[in-house]
């Protein structure tokens, strides 16, 4: 969270909102813990990660569609499984849930 | 709520100690609902997860994750009922940083400390003389001190713990031994000291007549660093900070103390260093 800080700042300097992506679990082998921190402008400006890059423009996506809609927090869950070998997912084979909002509070 | 964010930000930037908690399981009505906890402010809890004795239970354990430097995920039931998981909150701590004191100004330091900073420690440069610790030359530190190593450790040492550490790049008798006796009364995680295995020799011996133990002894990483071939301030400051990672989670990795034979071998064979 902290590395973000800034552009958290900046953005809403400018007047754009922003939505916060948050690893919040994890299950088997994960490129980042629990907590690692990806932020998103309206305008589709990114700062940190929530993975190795395996599931950020997925992330970018629904962080975007959380602040066209109505602002409400999803859990978005990203994992391996063999019917959706082409879906996005971790090629390290673990999953991880990534909690997205506006943020608002 | 708003503002909840605000606080959480001004601790971040403050290095104090605040944990953020968040549902992430459990009845829609209460998903996303947050707490932020901070130990050392007033009021210590700010936000509701939407009951009273749910928030009581979790900033009470929010506290002890924070005072352990855990991030988890916790199940309770809707009042905050222990055995019940029909809520999951994930209790996020953010520590202030992990300390590292590195005594001596030499050109080492710089790159330790350039190293460690990337890591995100807290980083303390510390001599005696003040020709060399300067601001100047160590404008990376967060901390540049004139003083004497003991002196400097009886003011910080209580604050000093397991996720800290002390590097002694002086290798000078006159400044080390102090050091190295100083630091061996806190509970600094990691102690380090640099120097040959001559150097490292000797100093054991003078560490044994000021009244160091076997034990004691064994706490020092010396020679610092692990046993990667470095050679240069920057290689060396990546042997030290590897090391530190690998005390810190016990993982087995070859550290010069566990070795004899010379630090630096010859160069040949290694065309891909960067000079």
């Amino acid at each position: 969270m902290k590395e973000v800080l800034a552009d958290i700042d900046r953005w809403s300097a400018e007047g754009k909102r922003v939505a916060v992506a948050r690893v919040v679990g994890t299950e088997g082998s994960s490129p980042r813990m629990p907590g690692a921190t990806m932020v998103v402008s309206d305008a589709g400006e990114v700062a940190g990660s929530v993975s190795g890059g395996c599931v950020e423009a997925a992330v970018v996506t629904e962080a975007l569609d959380v602040l066209a809609g109505e602002g409400t927090p999803r859990l978005c869950t990203f994992g391996y499984s063999d019917d959706e070998a082409f879906a996005v997912g971790l090629t390290c084979g673990g999953t991880i849930r990534v909690l997205v909002e506006p943020l608002e509070w | 709520m708003p503002g909840m964010f605000d606080a959480l930000a001004a601790a971040l930037r403050a290095e104090e100690s605040v944990a953020l908690v968040e549902v992430v399981e459990g009845p829609e009505d209460l998903f996303a609902r947050k707490l932020v906890v901070r130990p050392d402010a007033e009021p210590v809890v700010l936000g509701s997860l939407g009951d009273a004795d749910l928030d009581r239970v979790v900033s009470r354990d929010a506290l002890g994750e924070l005072a352990a430097g855990l991030s988890v995920t916790r199940h309770y039931g809707r009042h905050g009922e222990a055995r019940e998981r029909e809520v999951g909150v994930f209790i996020e701590s953010f520590a202030p940083p992990p300390r590292m004191v590195i005594f001596g100004a030499v050109d080492f330091t710089a790159a330790l400390a350039r190293v460690a900073k990337v890591l995100g420690y807290h980083v303390t440069v510390c001599d005696a003389r003040p020709v060399f610790a300067t601001r100047a030359r160590f404008p990376m530190a967060d901390e540049v001190v004139v003083a004497w190593p003991d002196r400097h450790l009886a003011d910080i040492g209580p604050s000093l713990g397991q996720r800290d550490a002390v590097c002694v790049l002086t290798h000078d008798p006159k400044f080390d031994v102090p050091a190295i006796v100083s630091a061996l009364r806190t509970r600094v995680g990691y102690l380090g000291a640099m120097g040959s295995r001559r150097t490292t020799i000797a100093r054991n011996a003078r560490l044994r007549d000021a009244g160091v133990s076997a034990t004691e002894l064994d706490r020092i990483m010396a020679p610092i660093g692990l046993d990667i071939g470095a050679r240069t301030p920057e290689e060396t400051a990546v042997a030290i900070c590897a090391e530190v990672i690998a005390d810190r989670t016990g993982r087995t990795a070859p550290s010069l103390r566990d070795a004899d034979g010379p630090i630096h071998r010859e160069l040949v064979g290694d065309p891909h260093r960067p000079t």
